[in-house]
């Protein structure tokens, strides 16, 4: 093999499973760090950095992040990566000052934004700074999107999303509620430079079958979630269905119980691996005692005299065909007895106030073309970013959607090439401090994973704002922190240091050193005293050593960074050294405050 | 050494032996050495030869006099027997033990210092007596323990670390071994697990005293430029005689080797070690062969490396004194003490 490029940014971010996993590639390790010393502002703001939201995702993110832990790898849980976030917003000071200054005089430029969602607000976010005058239209009295009208506040407190939004609202952004954009076509006949449309995916999807309208007791999710949000809805019937297997149906099902629903069923079509619901979102579902029934597909509402009585269903098995195809066969038929219908069966994005004649190509699901580097619509100066870019996802893509649309806008408007982006850059620092310590806690912590405190079911559902987590306590948080395996304090090899000596790699704790003779991936593979059977994870090769001619491998896939390789190595030709990622935003790619910034130093 | 302790993390598709053993089983405390010590690497290439031939841990003692490389014992299968004796008595300590206990396997480690200078005489009646045990000596040039004196196996001119050259003639134990009629002698270096391996094997699978000499560079004291046991030199000036494979009884020989190039041996204690030259007129079973191809590599400046000589048809001490392969501890009480009468009557005999 080719001996590997560690100077490739690229290849010390993919050992911080976290970060690489993460849209916005926050710096995970490094902000539980700061918590674990204490540094709560500190550790806000590197979180702020890049997921511009973290008081509002500390609670609720998606967090691709967990999944792919490296401590999964070693044992069965993830650190609590979203929950010491929220950790972090708990306990911060003021951070206002800390923010990069919004220059007075502005640079001339007008950026339409529409929609006030998450997506915008990070578009406004890394604009500001650069002068540019922002026109931000919401056709709801609120800001938040998705998050305040339908991530129900038991999950996320109205006054997480307050602080947040206005936070980069009150920077300077003219925002205009209950202003709807029901033209694009006026909209780009005004002097806007560019326009960024950050509308979501606000349909949610029907289910036509028969008696579907001859009542007004079956409600769309998401359409349902916003009523009760906005509170012109306050209760529901005893009895419940929701039908879907996805959040939004927790969601739905979660808050039909602190509505006056006493029997609240959730019913899916597929099994439970199928459902496309997170654990985390379908677990505290089932602590709730929500009914979950599996492998029924709806045929009917059943209405009598005008009123809802009802749900039928086909009982489904459900087998593989010979090309692997599932396919599904009706065993039986039940009637759900109920009051209340709630549809979670997806999204849709909708673009009506889009006219089809201003050249802009939309895709055969009605959906603009949206370049993915750029997120240019075909329509130049009008971006996408968000939910209404490629379709529902979630808060985190959203956010680094915004980023990326920021850059492309400051790039038209300086008519630069919107492809011609700055790379990833990195900083690598030792983290060596004397013969045996370092500037990271690199003993190897067995606790497992600690649970989040939460309200008792006994007084949950009392009122649908009563938070339901209460968040980490001191006692917990500060343990929690010591299970992250500082995945970014990487391991750094200079191969003509090393004498051959062994030492590393009989000390290291998961077996994942060797030294042998170059060869093909799959025979170095096979070459270390563990083998390294996971094609995911990288494999390091080093340059030729210097006394053999050998090399030195390491496979990535499970080294808990304990730095004992380099702790035994008597040359340093091991080192531990703190990796960070530079993200370039749109203000590094500003020539101007670049240049000014050279001139200072 | 390090401040923190190896974690133990069990991978699933950590390596298993036939016992269901891990490598992570048959360590020992955290090594207290230098970092980079070539001692280290040795416990290293110990713990894979025990899992390899999947020793069972309680069948297994492990000797050891005074230095650092005596020290290596507490880093290795913490679950046998061990002893740490008095600096250059491992040997006596080894013969007691097996009278005892011939059913056990013996690892001995010392050092160059414990074995040429205050233990050359016990080292030299261990190979007499033919002990069945595995003696390994890590050999350095010099006592790492007490700060980088040299030792006996210093070369002349090999300079110490301020730059004051050795005067006095070395020691060679693997030419002293042969001639003192060991039967099996071998040399390796720490660097060079591959050698290193299948020659622990051999040795803990022969019967009678093996003697593998091991050079072991000390990074801290004898690393330098002008020493002729550091690292460097070692690597440059190594000669490898014999390429030695070992055959674990049930499996299968995997390497295919050129018709009438290789000598093959059958271990007593179980396996067959496969020999195959490096040097045309080199005989691996020929003690005067053996002894002169040493001395004239040694005289060329190189570092002979491999299972230098070997014989299997040797009577070990347990034959040759004719006493009982039952373990003591697995005799019955009247066995062990035949009663004061028959004492009375032995007592007679030296009146
Ligand atoms: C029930 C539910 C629960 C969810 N839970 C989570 C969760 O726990 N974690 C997570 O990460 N994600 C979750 N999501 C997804 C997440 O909310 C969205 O992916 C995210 O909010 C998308 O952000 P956005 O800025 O693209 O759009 P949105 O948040 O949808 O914001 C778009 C805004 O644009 C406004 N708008 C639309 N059209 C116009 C127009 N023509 N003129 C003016 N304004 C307009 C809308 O009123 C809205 O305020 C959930 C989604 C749903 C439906
Ligand atoms: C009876 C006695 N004499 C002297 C010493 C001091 N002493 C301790 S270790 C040692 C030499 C060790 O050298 P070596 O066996 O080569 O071990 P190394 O440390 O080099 O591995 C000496 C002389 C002692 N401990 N006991
Ligand atoms: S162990 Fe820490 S740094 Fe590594 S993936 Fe998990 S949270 Fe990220
Ligand atoms: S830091 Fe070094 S010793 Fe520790 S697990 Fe990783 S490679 Fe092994
Ligand atoms: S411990 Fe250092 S010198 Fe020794 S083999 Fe490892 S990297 Fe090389
Ligand atoms: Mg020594």
């Amino acid at each position: 093999m080719q001996p590997t490029n560690t100077k490739d940014p690229q290849y010390y971010h993919k050992v911080v499973d976290c970060q690489w996993g993460c849209p916005a590639h926050t710096d995970v390790p490094g902000y539980i760090r700061l918590i674990a010393q204490g540094k709560y502002t500190e550790s806000y703001m590197l979180n702020r950095e890049s997921n511009v939201f973290p008081g509002i995702l500390g609670r609720v993110c998606d967090r691709p992040c967990e999944p792919v832990c490296r401590r999964v790898r070693v044992e069965d849980e993830p650190v609590a990566i979203c929950r010491l976030k929220r950790v972090a917003d708990d306990l911060k000071g003021d951070y206002k000052h800390l923010l990069p200054p919004v220059p007075e005089t502005k640079n001339g430029k007008k950026i339409a934004c529409i929609g006030a969602g998450c997506a915008s607000l990070t578009v406004a976010n890394d604009l500001l700074p650069l002068g540019y005058e922002i026109d931000l239209f919401e056709s709801l009295p609120e800001t938040g999107g998705l998050i305040r009208s339908n991530i129900p506040k038991f999950r996320l407190p109205p006054r997480v999303i307050d602080e947040e939004f206005d936070v980069i609202v009150e920077r300077g952004v003219n925002l205009h509620l209950n202003h709807p954009i029901e033209s694009m076509k006026n909209l780009l006949e005004e002097d806007y430079n560019a326009i960024f449309v950050g509308t979501g995916a606000p349909k949610g999807r029907e289910l036509d079958l028969p008696g579907r309208y001859e009542s007004d007791q079956v409600f769309v999710g998401i359409a349902w979630l916003e009523s009760v949000a906005f509170e012109h809805i306050d209760s529901v019937g005893e009895r419940v269905v929701i039908i879907g297997g996805g959040n939004t149906a927790m969601d739905c099902c979660r808050s039909s119980l602190r509505l006056g629903g006493k029997d609240v069923k959730v019913v899916y079509r597929g099994s439970r691996d199928r459902m496309k619901s997170s654990d985390w979102e379908l677990e505290p579902a089932l602590d709730e005692d929500i009914d979950l029934i599996l492998n029924h597909s709806p045929e009917e509402y059943v209405v009598e005299n005008g009123k809802l009585v009802g749900m039928r269903f086909a009982k489904l098995k459900w087998d593989q065909d010979d090309n692997g195809k599932l396919t599904s066969e009706k065993i039986d038929e039940i009637v759900i007895p109920c009051d209340t219908v709630i549809l979670a069966i997806g999204q849709e994005n909708t673009f009506p106030w889009v006219e089809r004649d201003i050249g802009m190509e939309f895709d055969q699901w009605e959906v603009p073309v949206v370049d993915p580097v750029t997120y240019e619509s075909t329509v130049k100066g009008v971006f996408f970013g968000g939910d209404a870019a490629f379709g529902p996802k979630n808060i985190i893509e959203a956010v680094e959607h915004g980023h990326q649309a920021a850059i492309s806008i400051h790039k038209y408007c300086n008519t630069e090439p919107l492809t011609d982006r700055l790379d990833y850059g990195m900083n690598l620092m030792s983290a060596k401090m004397g013969l045996h310590e370092w500037s990271y806690s690199n003993d190897y912590d067995y606790d497992k994973r600690f649970e989040v405190p939460t309200v008792p079911m006994d007084s949950r559902f009392k009122d649908i704002n009563i938070e339901v987590e209460l968040g980490f306590e001191p006692g917990q948080f500060r343990r929690e922190v010591e299970r992250c395996l500082n995945c970014d304090i990487q391991t750094d090899f200079v191969a003509n240091l090393c004498i051959e000596c062994d030492a590393c790699i009989d000390v290291c704790p998961v077996d994942c050193l060797m030294i042998t003779d170059n060869a093909d991936e799959d025979v170095l593979r096979s070459k270390i005293k563990t083998p390294a059977e996971n094609p995911e994870q990288a494999l390091f090769v080093s340059e030729d050593l210097p006394h053999t001619g050998r090399v030195m491998l390491k496979d990535e896939d499970v080294c808990i960074h304990c730095g004992l390789c380099a702790e035994r190595c008597p040359t340093a030709a091991w080192d531990m050294k703190k990796f960070e990622l530079l993200i370039p935003y749109a203000m590094d790619e500003d020539k101007q405050t670049n240049a000014m910034q050279a001139e200072a130093v | 050494m390090s401040y923190i302790k190896k974690p133990k993390i069990l991978r699933d598709n950590a390596k298993r032996n036939e016992l269901g053993m891990t490598y992570t089983d048959y360590e020992g405390s955290m090594s207290t050495l230098c970092a980079g010590c070539g001692h280290d690497a040795i416990t290293g290439a110990i713990i894979e030869t025990v899992f390899d031939l999947n020793i069972p841990p309680h069948r297994m003692i492990k000797l050891s006099g005074i230095g650092c490389s005596s020290k290596t014992p507490a880093y290795f299968a913490n679950q046998s027997h061990g002893f740490n004796a008095v600096h250059g008595r491992m040997p006596s300590v080894a013969t007691g033990a097996q009278s005892a206990n011939s059913q056990m396997y013996y690892i001995g480690v010392s050092g160059d210092g414990d074995t040429l200078s205050i233990g050359i005489g016990q080292f030299a009646h261990a190979i007499r007596r033919n002990l069945n045990m595995l003696y390994i000596i890590e050999n350095n040039g010099v006592y790492g323990l007490t700060k980088g004196q040299f030792s006996a196996s210093a070369d002349i001119g090999s300079t110490a670390k301020k730059g004051a050259p050795n005067l006095q003639t070395p020691i060679d134990p693997c030419q002293m071994a042969i001639s003192l009629g060991a039967t099996f002698v071998a040399r390796s270096f720490s660097g060079d697990r591959e050698q290193l391996v299948p020659l622990l094997k051999s040795g803990l699978m022969h019967r009678g005293f093996a003697l593998i000499d091991v050079i072991s560079p000390c990074v801290t004291f004898n690393d330098h430029e002008g020493s002729t046991k550091s690292y460097i030199h070692t690597r440059e000036h190594i000669n490898e005689a014999v390429y030695t494979d070992y055959i674990h009884p049930l499996s299968e020989i995997k390497v295919d080797y050129p018709e009438g190039s290789t000598l093959e041996v059958d271990l007593h204690n179980g396996g067959k070690v496969i020999l195959s030259k490096a040097h045309k007129n080199y005989s691996p079973v020929n003690r005067s062969d053996a002894i002169r191809s040493v001395r004239e590599s040694d005289d060329r400046g190189e570092i002979l490396t491999g299972l230098l000589y070997i014989d299997e048809s040797q009577a070990d001490f347990i034959e040759n004194e004719n006493t009982i392969e039952t373990p003591l501890n697995e005799l019955s009480y009247q066995n062990l003490c035949p009663g004061s009468e028959k004492l009375a009557k032995l007592q007679q005999r030296y009146k």
